[in-house]
């Protein structure tokens, strides 16, 4: 009997707990109208299909690594080797197909094969090593990878790929940029996986308590291998990308790529605390990334100040989160 | 204004209002200097608000509260410190990683005059004196993670008495503590009481309240229902004003048909800690183990269940042995794993209930591979959630909302759901109020009768008598001694408990 009287749970309570993490969505959702918005009244060229489908294009990249690195962010953990990861499988492929001449299919799969060991490899670092947080392990992998891309180019940039290779950064189906086809493509896949697959849940699971999850008979290291693994293929298929973009492998490829990353996951709402986060507020806040480098490169802003700018944009999107956190915290208490 | 009746703290007609929930209504409490006085009450009586509206954590919406005859609002936790008044958590404050005199001075830092570096010299003198004071062997420049629990519940004690405290407010204080640890606590509040010091005492455990306590308070439902002497009362009399009717039966024990040997265990060994453990452990059985905190129980399960590893040791289910190097592989046969510490191991606190529920029969319900039904999922959780009657009922629920016992059926329904044979609970009730705790005892009963295996590990000693069909009792690593249920006493196992006779 007295368990009713507690003060809160009710079905009220569970609604607004929806209500707010629509909100949660919805805000930087808002935030990124707002932009457009705005953008739209300050240049007249912001809101035609060219540069509609141009930010499409730019924002690409940054959102496949973005969803890798969500799955490393709702465990807990962070994954700083990403740029280095997509340097080192796009200039092996590199080598592979334009100086050896290899088939280009073999070519991406050694790309993607290249991301997915590297990400493993992050993965084995942290359990089976057991260093003490992925911050220390890809931070050394970031530096491996970045250095062995250096080393098998001499440091020098790779051109001229054949045709399929550029297709998926390069390609276009009518007006509509392959690249952001694949995102929305890969993003769907995600969103499943995360929802509806024991693997999904059990990354949410490790990231709201470890010991939990642990004692509840779900094996820790296979999921981390596994969101490791994953992170570092999605970095290798941002790699894919940009090689179609540019015709170019390089070695220093994807220089802070992890912080744009890491910006848009946690721009997208992602706790960084773990367990909190959903692959559509990642989308929203690669975006967000995209449209506001974008808006500055129309209204002329040089390169530096948009470096400040991004940054105060950053800090501004997690106090915002920080606020509405305050707010619910208050409203329960 | 004149001193109202010689109280230290007299609180009037207190009201505290929540979104759609009246915590506190009407609540009158007075605190004498000098006096232990008890508050005792159901989970969500309104304990847990009255005291953050006494130490300034919350602040009241209707009434008064005067302190020593002045009349005062806190509007945070320094202004009720600095009038006296400090409260010792259930979870401890302490910082393990530094010293009991950084611990105890946290916050009131002395510095040299002059110079304005830290005064150790001045603060380490002071802080032991408080130490000794309390006639407890600490060395204050020890970092407070080199002593136990019940240590640390003194080294708080030692803080408050440096700050002056006129009146300590003790949270559960014995929740961690083993049954001579408690002891001494209860002594030491004697103490205060003999410095003048008063203490507002909340407890679950009425045998403690009852023994230390000079006035009872007893609260339910946000309203004061009685203050007694405690001359003028007993634990009977208590419970039955705590939950507004007479509990009819506390241990509603139904031996259930016992069958094969679903358990044994031989020479589970993990040197330093657990010692050559040997038994068996059948089908609709209930087998207790009591004994003292750090005397291996929990241990004992945590290497059965695989989440530690053992030195040597064999584990047979069903009379089959079986290799047992993780969680995973101990759910697969069959076990289950009801922790002590609910919160930080048993859930995931952010997640709501059907998550939990269903996160590790997972695979239960999955086609093509990895997918989940999730339509099945659901309606077989929520089927559980109703069978337990789990409180509110709502699946979406996050389960940081809920209260110890439905947080407790969540982590059943898991297990449940998971089709689990063999039970492992630890502590199944702690912190769980009166009522909830026979809704626990009843699922146990139930799931004997259902043919599961169950242990239950647990410090209460009435708990262990009441539900086991048989009782292990462990003493440093050891299994001390077995009784049956119906011929064992108290005092034989808390003989066995603290060493005083050995297993013949």
């Amino acid at each position: 009997m007295s368990e009713n009287l507690q003060p809160l749970p009710d079905y009220d309570q569970a609604h607004k707990r929806k209500i707010r993490e629509m909100m949660q969505q919805l805000g930087a959702l808002l935030g990124l109208v707002g932009l457009c918005v705005i953008l739209a009244f300050s240049s007249e060229y912001f809101m035609t299909m060219d540069n509609i489908m141009n930010i499409a294009r730019q924002s690409a990249i940054n959102s496949l690594v973005a969803l890798g690195m969500l799955l490393t962010i709702l465990t807990a953990g962070i994954d700083l080797s990403v740029g280095s990861i997509l340097a080192l499988s796009i200039v092996t492929m590199g080598i592979v197909v334009v100086k050896l001449g290899v088939s280009p299919i073999i070519g991406i799969v050694v790309c993607l094969g290249i991301g997915a060991f590297v990400g493993l490899v992050n993965g084995l670092l942290l359990t089976k090593m057991s260093l003490p947080h992925p911050f220390i392990s890809t931070m050394g992998t970031q530096s491996v990878a970045r250095g062995l891309a250096l080393i098998i180019t001499a440091a020098s940039p790779i051109s001229n790929f054949p045709t399929e290779i550029q297709f998926l950064g390069g390609g276009f189906i009518g007006p509509v940029p392959i690249s952001f086809i694949l995102v929305i493509f890969v993003y769907a896949i995600f969103h499943i996986v995360l929802n509806y697959t024991t693997v999904g849940r059990h990354i949410y699971a490790v990231g709201g308590n470890p010991e939990a999850t642990r004692l509840s008979g779900i094996n820790i290291h296979n999921v981390l291998l596994f969101v490791y693994t994953i992170s570092g293929l999605m970095a290798a298929l941002a790699g894919l990308v940009l090689v179609g973009r540019v015709n170019s492998a390089y070695p220093l490829a994807g220089l802070a790529y992890e912080s744009d990353a890491i910006a848009a996951v946690i721009i997208g709402g992602a706790s960084f605390m773990g367990g909190e986060g959903t692959v559509w507020g990642t989308l929203i806040g690669a975006m967000i990334m995209a449209v506001v480098r974008n808006g500055l490169n129309l209204l002329s802003v040089s390169s530096e100040m948009q470096t400040v700018a991004i940054g105060v944009v950053i800090i501004l999107a997690v106090y915002v989160d920080v606020l509405r956190h305050k707010a619910a915290k208050k409203s329960k208490a | 204004m004149a001193t109202i009746g010689g109280y230290f703290l007299s609180l009037k007609k207190i009201c505290k209002n929540f979104p759609g929930v009246k915590a506190l209504d009407n609540m009158d409490l007075d605190i004498k200097p000098g006096e232990i006085h008890a508050l005792v009450g159901e989970n969500g009586a309104g304990k847990s608000t009255l005291i953050k509206i006494l130490t300034g954590a919350y602040q009241y919406d209707e009434g008064e509260m005067y302190c020593q005859g002045n009349k005062v609002c806190f509007s945070n936790p320094k202004d009720a410190y600095t009038l006296g008044i400090a409260c010792i958590y259930q979870e401890l404050s302490l910082a393990s990683n530094m010293t009991v005199t950084e611990n105890i001075f946290l916050g009131r830092e002395l510095r040299i005059p002059g110079v304005g570096l830290l005064d150790y010299r001045r603060m380490n003198k002071i802080a032991q004196q408080a130490i000794d004071d309390l006639g407890i062997e600490v060395d204050v420049r020890k970092l407070v993670e080199s002593y136990s629990m019940g240590y640390r519940q003194m080294i708080e004690i030692a803080r408050a008495l440096v700050a002056n405290a006129k009146l300590i407010i003790m949270d559960e204080p014995t929740s961690s503590l083993s049954a001579k640890e408690v002891k001494v606590l209860l002594e030491k509040i004697h103490k205060l009481k003999e410095k003048g010091i008063a203490v507002v005492y909340i407890s679950h455990h009425l045998d403690e309240v009852m023994e230390v306590a000079d006035r009872v308070t007893v609260l339910r439902d946000g309203c004061k229902i009685k203050v007694m002497d405690k001359q003028d009362t007993d634990k009977n009399n208590l419970i039955q004003l705590m939950v507004g009717r007479a509990l009819a039966e506390k241990f509603p024990k139904v031996p259930a048909k016992q069958g094969n040997v679903a358990l044994r265990v031989e020479g589970i060994t993990i040197d330093g800690i657990l010692d050559n453990i040997s038994f068996e452990l059948r089908t609709g059985e209930v087998l207790g183990f009591s004994g003292l905190v750090g005397a291996g129980r929990t241990e004992l399960a945590r290497a059965i269940f695989g989440a530690d590893k053992i030195d040597s040791g064999k584990i047979f289910i069903n009379e089959q042995e079986v290799k047992i190097s993780s969680p995973e592989d101990a759910i697969h046969h069959g076990m289950a794993f009801l922790t002590e510490d609910r919160k930080g191991q048993g859930l995931v606190l952010m997640h709501n209930i059907r998550f939990n529920a269903s996160l590790s029969g997972l695979k239960r319900f999955c086609s093509f591979g990895h997918f989940i039904n999730t339509k099945a999922m659901n309606a077989e959780v929520d089927g559980l959630i109703k069978e337990l009657q789990l409180r509110p009922s709502n699946p979406l629920l996050t389960t940081r909302l809920l209260s110890g016992g439905n947080q407790q059926k969540v982590v059943i329904a898991k297990w449940l759901c998971s089709r689990s044979k063999i039970f492992i609970f630890d502590e199944p009730t702690r912190g769980i109020d009166v009522g909830a705790k026979v809704e626990v005892y009843k699922l146990i009963n139930r799931l004997a009768a259902e043919g599961v295996a169950v242990i239950v590990i647990s410090s209460e000693l009435p708990e262990v008598m009441g539900i086991s069909d048989r009782i292990l009792v462990m003493h440093e690593g050891r299994i001390a001694a077995e009784f049956s249920h119906s011929e064992v006493t108290p005092s034989q196992i808390m003989r066995a408990a603290t060493g005083g006779m050995s297993n013949e």
